[in-house]
């Protein structure tokens, strides 16, 4: 057991942020631990990515191949890992606390019959017995826990953890796991490309909505403000669920965490389950008529009264600065 | 086509999230309870195909005997049946709350036959240990793939695709076969009043379990560092105006 296996994850080949990260973090532990430090990567089409892992500390980088592993596969990535870190004996298996990163490792834990623990913040590595801190509730909750396993699995929250170059040796082994034809199924069959202009994740700017707009047609005047800007329309929940707004809009913990220059939230109250996805905003202006709004308290700026005047004054105003 | 979602009560907390003295519970005092929107969406998923194909769908829920609550919200909106795995109001943890569920999944089938579909959320709202379905589609030879917005029931298969940056992957599997659900594949209906009839003389399976604790466990519960802001206020009305084109300037955003 003298192994820290780092899945580095990457989508088709091109690492996803936080990769470099979780591979940093595994460094350090190893460090603490004095172990070493593997990396693996899934699939052929990461094999150019060993050199670059290397300049992070990996001193071999296991090299998953198999006909199966041709695209992304939740359950035969999850078994490739679980053989793996049997065959070295890993003693630490870690990854990027992705939808898909938390999906590959609950399936390498699900096979080896271990504990999983998603969304880690903090370690505390002891004898045997680990303590850690986790996410829950998307980030809106702590908790402080113990681990207790042969094998410790997890995967590391999210914007948390820095990449720090160190050179490792970087050796590439190539590793061909067994795996049952039937593992195919789970492997993605075809992808869609859908571009659909500036997308909400990614915006300098984010207008967005909630119970306070009381309609879809409410929301034509946030359009334009987006679109004067650059920007996106969001929304909150209500909005979703009165059938306003397509989810895709949404903002919090079951929708889309954004973090624009610039957060605009009209007629939202700021409930902890919104606030996790807009939290990565740089700046909050909250539009709302009730001054003691959550949103506006925890807003950089504020104007209080009914968006339906202010939004269109903005968009005036605008539009005159711009011209 | 017999589809089980198995869902999970959680608490609906506003601004904050309280917490009790002691650190190891939320303070539920003040709040009320509802269902992990994920599996909600994934209740009205379910009744969706069977109203479209046939067939009956199950919910399934592990948790304290107010759970009962949520089961009969999903039959009021349309699910056939309820089944409730009763445990006292501690956290579980995944590994014990997937066995558990795996044991009564297992009963379930072994006396009415398999479900072809079993559907979990992406994640659990409160806990979120992204886990406890994939742990169940291990235990039972099933495949599953999580994130789920889109479903096509076709003969003998289903063609599922989830959301990623830029566009959709797919997956086409057979039955019977799990899927993990997110939010926003379906805006889910509201109880009607015949639901309501119906949910109220619902009868509940219970189930009991001899599953084991795992390896993970809560030592306590804490809020995270508050953000606090000094807001400023720009002011009051559409007079405000003007100073917001000064502020978007001085972010550089014009
Ligand atoms: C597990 C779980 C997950 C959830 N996930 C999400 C999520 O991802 N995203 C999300 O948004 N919510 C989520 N929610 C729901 C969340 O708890 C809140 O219910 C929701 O965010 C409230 O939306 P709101 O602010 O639009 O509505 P309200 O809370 O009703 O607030 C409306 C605000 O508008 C203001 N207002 C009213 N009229 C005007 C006007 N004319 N001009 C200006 N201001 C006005 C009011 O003062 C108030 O502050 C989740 C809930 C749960 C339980
Ligand atoms: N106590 C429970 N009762 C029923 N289903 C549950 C329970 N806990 C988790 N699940 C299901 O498993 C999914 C994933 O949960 P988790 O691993 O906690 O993120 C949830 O979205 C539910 O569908």
């Amino acid at each position: 057991m003298s192994v820290v296996l780092v899945m580095v994850e990457h989508d088709r080949g091109a690492l996803v942020p936080g990769a470099l990260e979780a591979l940093t973090f595994g460094r350090h532990l190893a460090c603490d631990l004095g172990l070493s430090l593997h990396g693996v990567t899934i699939g052929s089409s990461a094999d150019a990515l060993a050199k670059q892992l290397g300049h992070y500390g990996a001193e071999v980088i296991h090299q998953a191949h198999h006909e199966i592993l041709c695209d992304y596969g939740p359950q035969a990535w999850g078994e490739t890992v679980a053989q793996l870190a049997r065959s070295i004996e890993a003693a630490v298996i870690i990854t990027t606390g992705t939808d898909s990163g938390n999906e590959v490792i609950a399936n390498a834990a699900a096979r080896m019959d271990l504990p999983m623990v998603a969304n880690c913040t903090k370690l505390l590595p002891r004898q045997g017995l680990w303590e850690l801190v986790r996410l829950r509730w998307g980030g809106s909750l702590l908790e402080r826990a113990s681990l207790d396993a042969p094998v410790k699995i997890l995967t590391l929250a999210p914007n948390r953890f820095e990449a720090t170059l160190e050179p490792g040796a970087g050796k590439t082994e190539s590793f061909v796991p067994t795996l049952d034809p039937c593992l195919a199924q789970t492997v993605v069959r075809r992808r869609v490309v859908e571009s659909k202009g500036i997308s909400l994740a990614s915006a300098p700017v984010v207008v967005s909505g909630g119970r306070g707009v009381k309609s879809a047609a409410g929301f034509a005047p946030l359009e334009e403000l987006a679109d004067l800007l650059g920007g996106a329309v969001g929304c909150s929940r209500v909005a979703t669920n009165n059938g306003w707004r397509p989810h895709s809009d949404q903002v919090g913990q079951t929708g889309t965490r954004i973090a624009p220059q610039i957060y605009i939230a009209c007629g939202i109250s700021g409930a902890i389950q919104h606030w996790v996805g807009a939290m990565g905003a740089k700046h909050i202006l909250a539009i709302n008529t009730d001054p003691e709004a959550n949103m506006v308290h925890k807003a950089d700026y504020a104007i209080i009264g009914d968006l339906h005047e202010i939004i269109p004054a903005i968009v005036d105003a605008v539009r005159t600065a711009q011209n | 086509m017999r589809i089980l979602i198995c869902i999970k009560r959680v608490p609906a907390p506003g601004a904050k999230i309280p917490l009790s003295d002691d650190g190891q519970e939320i303070d539920t005092t003040y709040l009320g309870f509802t269902t992990s929107p994920h599996e909600e969406c994934a209740v009205e998923e379910a009744v969706r195909i069977v109203e479209k194909v046939g067939g009956e769908t199950t919910v399934l829920t592990l948790g304290p005997p107010a759970a009962e609550e949520q089961l009969r919200y999903a039959v009021s909106v349309r699910a056939n049946k309820a089944a409730h795995v009763v445990t006292d109001t501690t956290d579980w943890g995944p590994e014990r709350t997937a066995s558990a569920l795996t044991q009564a999944i297992r009963s379930m089938e072994a006396k009415e036959g398999p479900f072809d579909m079993v559907f979990f959320g992406n994640e659990s709202a409160d806990s979120a240990g992204y886990q406890v379905g994939i742990r169940v589609a291990t235990a039972m030879g099933r495949p599953i793939v999580n994130g789920i917005k889109e479903i096509e029931v076709g003969e003998g298969s289903v063609t599922a695709r989830r959301q990623v940056d830029g566009g959709f992957e797919e997956y086409e599997l057979n039955l019977p076969l799990m899927l993990g659900i997110k939010e926003g594949i379906n805006l889910p209906r509201y109880p009607t009043m015949k639901g309501r009839l119906a949910s109220r003389k619902l009868a509940v399976t219970p189930f009991e379990t001899t599953a084991k604790c795992g390896g993970l466990s809560k030592i306590e519960l804490f809020q995270p560092k508050e953000q606090t802001s000094n807001t400023v206020v720009l002011g009051h009305g559409p007079e405000a105006a003007a100073k917001v084109v000064d502020v978007l300037v001085d972010l550089g955003v014009m």
